[in-house]
Parts: C-alpha cells; sequence; structure tokens
C-alpha cells in the first residue's frame, strides 16, 4: 500500500494553511487532496471583498486569498491532486480516494488533517412546509451560479436566514439586476456580521425582518410566492401575521454544517453542538495522528481564522510526526452558562502548553456582560466583554500560570447569565 | 397506428409496456410529464407489500397476493434493487391485539408466512419499537424497492424492444372511430398530435377518471386524490429499524409507517388527507406534524434533527373503493387500471399481467416477439471492486471524477444515466436515475455540475434546460425570469 507521512483532506483556506505550515515545520512527504478542479474551496465562488484583513491587513476578493495560498503550495512544492474525493477513512489511518488521474487509490497516512469545510442545510432539514417547486435553492448554490456560471437563477428574490452567505447574496443577487424583497430571520438578531449587515441590506434598503420565519412557498412548477409569518419567543408561527411576498425565487441561508461524513465513519468522536470533531489543545481528534481545523471543525465567521487554526493543525501535525505529542490524562473544557461551545474540548494535564486560545461563541447577543475561566470549579480569570454575538466567533487566549495545576475541568461562562443579558434591538 | 397506446408512465404504464412489448405489437406509452414516474410512482411508500391486509374479495387482495409474488424475480431480471426486509404490524392496546389476530388469520388464509410475536421478542429485533407496543405481527415476507428504478427500468426494456416513449404529451381529446381512437396530445410547445391505436390503456393515475370521460364522454367513477405526506431522514451508521414497521391498519387505512429504504435511508408517513387539487404536492405544517406524532406510537429515538427532505404524494383513490381493472363496458377497446392506490405499486406486475394476458389477450393474439432484448442493468461505481473501480478509471477517466459526494455518484453514471434508453433529460431525471442530490446535502453542491453535464450532453443551454420532470417545471425558463450573465 502506498504510503504518505501526512494527508490533508480539503485544498480550501484550511488545507493549504495546514499543508503550507507543516511544510515549513519540516513535514516533507505532503499530500493534499482536492475534490475540486482547483484549490481554494468556496473562496473560489466568494468574488466579494472583506477577505484577509487580518492575515494580509488588505481587503481580498475571495479567489485573490486563495490565490495567495494555492501560489504559496505551488512555490513549496506540495503535492496535489485535484478532483480527487476521498471515500473513506479508517481508524488506522488508511484511507481511500478517486480521481480521473489516480483513479482509486488506498494509501496508509501516518497523519492525517480533516479540512473538508462544511455544506449549507438544506430546505428539508428545516422543514418548511408547503409547495415544492423549482426555485428554492440554497444561497450557496445561487451564489455558485451566478459567480461560476454567468447565471442569474432568478428575478424576483427572498431570503431566508440572515447567516453571511443569505445577506452576501442579497446583494450579489440585487447588483445583477435581480429584486430582493426581503430577508426573513427566525431569531430576534441577525446571525451575520454587522458589517454585512450594513453593506449588503442597509446600503440596498432591503428589509430584514427579525423573528420571522417561511410558513407557505406557493408555486406549482416555479416559486411564485412565499409567505412569512412572526414567530413568538419560543419560535412558533403567530397565525394572523403572515405577509406574502410575490418572488420567483428562494434563497436558503439557514446555517452549515461541519462535513463530517468522513470523520464519523473513522470512529472518531464528534461535538454535539458544533458538529465538529472533538479536539485537544493540539487540535486532534479522538484518533491519534488526525487533526482538525477550519469549518470541518467548527463553521467559522471569518476565513483569517480558519487559515490561523489551518496553520495551528499544520504544526501539530509536523510535531506528531517528529517528536510525538504529548498523551497521558486531560482535563475537559466546557461550555457554562450563556456559552454555545468552546473549543478545545480537552487539554492534557501533564504537559500544559505556555499558552492557550479558547474560540467559543456566545448563545445569544450580549452585552457588557463579564465573562468567567473556571479551573477544576474555581473562577480563576473573569473580562469584561462590552459586545458579543452569536455570529461572532470569540477568542481568549490564557497563559500557562493560568492553567496551572489543572486537573478535571476548565470551565467558561457568562457571570449572571439571563434573558435580561440580552441585546436589546437598536 | 399503435396497436395499443398506453397513457401514463407511472408503474402500471412501465409494466403494461413492458409486457406488451413481449409479442409482437407496435406499443406506445404517452405521459404528459417529461420523465417517466413523475406522480405516485414517484412518491410512495416503496413496499411491497405481503399481502395481508385488503379485505378479502377484493381486486386490491388479488393483485396485492400476486404481485408480491412476482416482484422479486422481475426485479433480479432487470437488476433492480430489491430486498425482502420483513416487517412487523405494531399493536399498542388490547383491541388492536385483537385487530392483530384476525390479521394473522387473514394472512395464513392467504398463505403468506405470519406470526405473532410478544413484546419482549419483538424488542430482539427492533430495539426501537415505542414502549406502548404490546405484540406484532411479523410478516417476514414484506420487501423494499425503489419504485422508479423499477419503472424506469421496464420502460427502458419496453424501449428496447420497441415501444414508443411519448414524454411531454398531454392527452387533450380522445375519439372512438372505427377501427380504435384517435387521440390528441398537446405537446410543451403548444403544438397538438394525433396519435391513433386500435386499443388505449387508461393508466393516468389521478387524472384516470379524466381520460375515461375524454373516451365515453362520462366517467362512472371519479379519482379524488389523497395526499401522503414523509420525512426522509439521512442513512445513520447504525440504522434504527431494519424492516417495515405498521401500526395496527384502522379504517382509515395502512396509518404512518416507518420504512428502511434500498439505499439506507429511513421514511416515516404517510398521513392521508383527500385534496380536490390533482396537483398539489405541497406539504403542510399539520400533515407533518400528524405524522410525528402518530409515529410515535409505534417507533421511539427517530432522529427528527436528521430529516433531509419532506414530500407529499397524491394516491389515486377511486370512488369504488377499489382497484378498477377491466375493459371499459361502454367503450370496447379502452382497457383501466384506475383508482390505483395503495397497495398499488406490489399489484403493478399483476395488474398488467391480467390486463395483457386476459383482457386485451382476448382481443387479439400475442404472437412473442422473435428476438427480445434484456435490459443491461447501469453501473453503479460503489458496487465495484477497487480493481475493478481502477480499471474502469483508467478506460474513462469520467468514472474518477465524484459529482455527488453525499451519495458518491461519479460523472461517468451521470453520463450513462442521460445516454441510456429513455434517458435522463433534466436534472430531477438524472437525481431518479443514478442518485446525485438525494442525500444529505439535496443536491447544495452537485446540482450544478449535474447541469452542466446535462448542458453538454444533450447541447442545451443552462437557461433552456429543465429542472423537473413534469410540464413547465423549470429551474430556468429562458426569457423574462432567468438569463444567462
Amino acid at each position: 500500500m502506498r504510503t504518505c507521512d501526512l494527508v490533508v483532506i480539503g485544498g480550501g483556506s484550511a488545507g493549504m494553511a495546514a499543508a503550507i505550515a507543516a511544510r515549513e515545520k519540516g513535514v516533507k512527504d505532503i499530500l493534499i487532496l482536492e475534490r475540486g478542479e482547483e484549490t481554494g474551496g468556496i473562496l473560489l465562488q466568494c468574488i466579494h471583498n472583506g477577505f484577509g484583513l487580518h492575515t494580509f491587513g488588505e481587503e481580498l476578493s475571495g479567489p485573490s486569498y486563495a490565490e495567495r495560498f494555492s501560489d504559496q503550495v505551488r512555490s513549496l512544492g506540495i503535492a496535489v491532486e485535484t478532483n480527487a474525493l476521498v471515500l473513506h477513512l479508517d481508524t488506522d489511518r488508511t484511507l481511500s480516494y478517486v480521481s480521473p488521474r489516480s483513479g482509486f487509490v488506498t494509501l496508509q497516512a501516518r497523519c492525517v488533517i480533516l479540512a473538508m469545510g462544511c455544506r449549507e442545510r438544506p430546505r428539508g432539514a428545516i422543514g418548511i412546509p408547503g409547495a415544492r417547486p423549482a426555485g428554492v435553492w440554497t444561497a450557496g448554490a445561487a451564489q455558485r451560479y451566478v459567480n461560476l456560471d454567468g447565471f442569474l437563477p432568478g428575478r424576483r428574490v427572498f431570503i431566508l436566514g440572515s447567516g453571511d452567505i443569505g445577506l452576501i447574496m442579497a446583494r450579489r443577487m440585487t447588483l445583477e439586476g435581480a429584486k430582493v424583497l426581503g430577508v426573513a430571520e427566525l431569531m430576534p438578531y441577525s446571525n451575520g456580521l454587522s458589517r454585512n449587515l450594513k453593506q449588503c441590506l442597509e446600503d440596498f434598503q432591503i428589509p430584514l425582518y427579525l423573528s420571522h420565519t417561511v410558513t407557505d412557498i406557493q408555486g406549482r412548477e416555479r416559486v411564485s410566492a412565499v409567505t412569512i409569518s412572526q414567530v413568538d419567543e419560543n419560535r412558533r408561527p403567530i397565525p394572523g401575521s403572515e405577509k406574502t411576498f410575490a418572488v420567483d425565487t428562494l434563497l436558503l441561508s439557514v446555517g452549515l454544517l461541519p462535513e463530517n461524513t468522513l470523520s464519523e465513519e473513522a470512529g472518531i468522536e464528534l461535538h454535539p453542538r458544533t458538529r465538529g470533531p472533538v479536539v485537544d489543545e493540539f487540535l486532534q481528534a479522538t484518533i491519534p495522528g488526525v487533526f482538525a481545523c477550519g469549518n470541518v471543525l467548527h463553521v467559522h465567521d471569518l476565513v483569517d481564522f480558519v487559515t490561523a487554526e489551518g496553520k495551528e493543525a499544520g504544526e501539530a501535525a509536523a510535531r506528531f510526526l517528529d517528536a510525538g505529542l504529548p498523551a497521558g490524562p486531560h482535563a475537559s473544557v466546557e461550555a457554562g452558562e450563556g456559552i454555545s461551545y468552546c473549543l478545545p474540548q480537552r487539554i492534557h494535564t501533564q504537559a500544559l502548553p505556555d499558552s492557550l486560545t479558547l474560540s467559543f461563541r456566545v448563545l445569544s447577543p450580549q452585552r457588557n456582560v463579564t465573562l468567567a475561566v473556571e479551573k477544576d470549579g474555581k473562577c480563576i480569570k473573569t473580562l469584561r466583554r462590552r459586545v458579543m454575538l452569536p455570529a461572532e466567533m470569540e477568542r481568549l487566549t490564557l497563559q500557562r500560570e493560568d492553567l496551572t495545576g489543572l486537573q478535571e475541568s476548565l470551565r467558561l461562562r457568562i457571570m449572571d447569565f439571563s434573558q435580561n443579558g440580552r441585546l436589546e434591538e437598536g | 397506428m399503435y396497436d395499443i397506446l398506453i397513457i401514463g408512465a407511472g408503474i402500471c404504464g412501465a409494466f403494461l409496456a413492458r409486457d406488451l412489448s413481449r409479442y409482437e405489437l407496435r406499443v406506445a406509452l404517452a405521459d404528459r410529464a417529461d420523465d417517466i414516474a413523475c406522480g405516485a410512482t414517484m412518491a410512495n411508500s416503496a413496499i411491497i407489500h405481503s399481502g395481508h391486509d385488503p379485505k378479502p374479495g377484493t381486486l386490491k387482495a388479488r393483485f396485492n397476493l400476486e404481485g408480491s409474488r412476482m416482484y422479486e424475480g422481475i426485479c433480479r431480471e432487470l437488476g433492480t434493487a430489491f430486498r425482502r426486509c420483513g416487517a412487523f404490524v405494531a399493536a399498542a392496546s388490547p383491541e388492536e391485539e385483537g385487530v392483530l389476530k384476525d390479521l394473522l388469520a387473514r394472512a395464513q388464509g392467504r398463505g403468506i408466512p405470519a406470526q405473532i410475536l410478544g413484546r419482549e421478542e419483538a424488542l430482539l429485533r427492533e430495539p426501537h419499537l415505542a414502549d406502548s407496543v404490546r405484540s406484532v405481527l411479523d410478516l417476514p415476507t414484506t420487501a423494499i424497492i425503489t419504485p422508479w428504478e423499477v419503472a424506469i427500468a421496464l420502460t427502458e426494456e419496453a424501449v428496447l424492444n420497441g415501444t414508443d416513449l411519448l414524454l411531454g404529451r398531454n392527452v387533450t381529446a380522445i375519439r372512438r372511430e372505427k377501427d380504435g381512437f384517435v387521440v390528441s396530445a398537446q405537446r410543451r410547445d403548444g403544438s397538438l398530435e394525433t396519435l391513433r391505436s386500435r386499443f388505449l390503456v387508461d393508466a393516468a393515475g389521478v387524472y384516470a377518471d379524466r381520460i375515461y370521460a375524454m373516451a365515453a364522454g362520462y366517467s362512472p367513477f371519479s379519482i379524488t386524490p389523497k395526499k401522503g405526506e414523509y420525512f426522509v431522514i439521512d442513512k445513520e451508521k447504525n440504522p434504527l429499524v431494519s424492516r417495515v414497521i405498521y401500526p395496527t391498519p384502522s379504517e382509515k387505512g395502512k396509518g404512518v409507517l416507518a420504512v428502511p429504504t434500498i439505499h439506507g435511508n429511513l421514511l416515516i408517513g404517510p398521513n392521508s388527507d383527500p385534496t380536490p387539487d390533482r396537483e398539489d404536492l405541497g406539504t403542510t405544517a399539520a400533515g407533518l406534524a400528524y405524522v410525528r406524532e402518530k409515529i410515535s406510537k409505534t417507533v421511539r429515538d427517530i432522529p427528527f434533527h436528521k430529516v433531509i427532505r419532506s414530500f407529499a404524494g397524491l394516491r389515486s383513490s377511486g370512488s369504488t373503493q377499489d382497484f378498477i381493472v377491466e375493459e371499459a363496458r361502454d367503450v370496447p377497446g379502452l382497457f383501466l387500471a384506475a383508482a390505483i392506490e395503495s397497495p398499488g405499486l406490489t399489484s403493478a406486475p399483476a395488474i398488467s399481467r391480467y390486463i395483457v394476458e386476459e383482457l386485451i389477450g382476448s382481443h387479439i393474439s400475442l404472437r412473442p416477439r422473435k428476438e427480445y432484448r434484456k435490459r443491461q442493468p447501469p453501473l453503479v461505481f460503489d458496487a465495484l471492486s477497487p480493481a475493478e473501480k481502477n480499471e474502469l478509471i483508467r478506460k474513462d477517466p469520467a468514472y474518477g471524477h465524484m459529482v455527488c459526494r453525499c451519495e458518491q455518484i461519479t460523472e461517468g453514471e451521470v453520463l450513462e444515466a442521460i445516454r441510456r434508453p429513455a434517458g435522463a433529460r433534466t436534472i430531477k431525471g438524472v437525481k431518479k436515475r443514478c442518485r446525485p442530490g438525494m442525500g444529505r446535502c439535496q443536491g447544495g453542491f452537485c446540482e450544478p455540475l449535474v447541469a452542466e453535464i446535462l448542458c453538454r450532453e444533450t447541447g442545451v443551454s443552462l437557461p433552456e434546460l429543465f429542472y423537473m420532470d413534469s410540464q413547465d417545471e423549470t429551474i430556468k425558463k429562458g426569457g423574462e425570469n432567468h438569463e444567462n450573465l
């Protein structure tokens, strides 16, 4: 069987950053397996700008951002196989993939980095009742049609979900001559970045209907109208609040799901909240030598953080291949009151790192709150935060002295978390 | 001039076309949709019922029993999937246990293997039965298929043996003349086509009464569709149930079922709501809520967070409460396969055999075709060994290009689905034949790729490509709504 020191599954922003970092740390035998025709992943269809402010200090388009990494992968001589889809991954890190060039290949990897990204939640997953005509797409599929295929899928559009792709597509469809009649969001707050709300909706006077959802789709062959209803605090539609919009297209931006079919098959433990692998401080999954980074681990808001996480995973993989990584008992990292999830989920206690960055999201918008870090049940640190939004990934760095003596658990929570802590609109 | 024109390319029409194509006859299979199997055949429970349920003395009982005994051989011959997964009918009260005993006696009287199992024994085989289940009727001969796969396979074989497949023909008028029928059909472009045939078969599903009325001026029966709504649940590493779970049947029908599918998904449904609208395939909040509530009486732990799709189908329920399979009394030469509601899928091969051999055979002599061509099943990449996969990709690199990652479908398979006899012309047509879009992303990733391949293969541009199979159902009509940028 063919062998490889490091196989990176996915040549998007996470996978490329991981491979580059591993190469820079001395790993020679690296193979990136990319299902698309070229590296870059979903960035290739994100032709709007705003990428790279943290990484490069400038605003790039998605393809330009990707190109910088693709160029680096090429100049470092990292092997990439495109049009290659990984079909199986086993617990012992053997994997098989298929491509037109190599056929069906089975290989044994010493180390695997999972960087498969995520997929969009489809209509069926959210159970919108109504007719099932053509004209309902996920925002990402519509983005592909518009940006890569040069094809406008509709003229009058309604969008369900205020995730970033939905907001971006509201602007994109408008710029291409479609009329976007509105965006409905189930929650009382938007799930997109503030800058996208401003630049994609407000600037184009596209109304945002908070606490609303689509309750009916009409149309026999093609969508002819959608009906939205206001929802109560339990997210149940309120009868009598219906509004109907005559549109030919409904785009869905109702959440992203980490693409972990392979991980599941390999027996890697997934976290119920992130739906990504449970990882330690090296981003190592529950199978030693398998690492995860980017949207396959948890859905990110900014590509810069994906890149940073990829770099971490690549460096950890290099260390795994070279000197090995600490093993032994670990403490769990828990998401307490007000916290949706917190990464990594476990930390080895016998070889504490010099510093540890926690990535987390809050459950609901928070204003002027105190974050508390508890070590084995005792509060060791509090931090004030002015605003925290579920749409934005938060990061918090702990130093070695914060962690010293850690045995059982590290817990992150919002002090005095209550419904009152919610950010009121406006 | 055809000998026989079949109106309706659902499962009954497809069996009829295939069975008739065995003989030296000129046969046409027409449908108003742009593909085969667009009505109830596309949206049903996909079960080959053992035949325990229909009331004695009905055509449903007769054809169900016959059909269920025919299917395994038919699927083997066609190269389509068939799995005898078995079924439980679950009883949740002493009254229902009484009904189970009656069903057991009925099944035994019909020679159907059946036994009653107590709760403990049933749980050993199906650990997710609901707490309220007291005992079950075990029906080991119940099976599952993929209904549209069978209809497409049958049609392919019919086409290979000379049947004309006339899709996109909406029958608007039928006139009876001395030597047969003159049928007017409207094509998609609005033009009218005249088809002539000695005999007609009405297998038009929810429109069967209208077709009859076109030929006779009135219809002695009427069809009132009954809508059934379903959830499709994602594949799981450990499937929740391994066999069909029925509740104890009531006057209202077989009830809400849990059905494993051939490809490892789980179907939950259907409800049963009469609807006057023969095109209404919309799901409803109330209908889906009913399905969720009812299934909890027989199966627990259903992962509703893993629903990937919900859909609705229409049963062609007739005013006579039974199938109508006969030569129309006042229109000689018109044969009816009408009101084929459940167990219609199971009964279809027996209905077709009866119509061909008994009804049509009594009018004309059936001379077997000299050279009957058998269908070759399409290649399924996933089913090959690694060595076979490599050999195939070396010969044709399109098999190395994965188009659909959820269901692992290659470009080679998509191309074959388009190029085969009665091949796909729409995105949905490809989906029905080789499954891209059936998986958990529901086409989010693969639909644009399939669209691109279809355009390339069939020589149409993206705005001209049709998404679905029914008339005028397009993602992209050229003109006002959609355009190239």
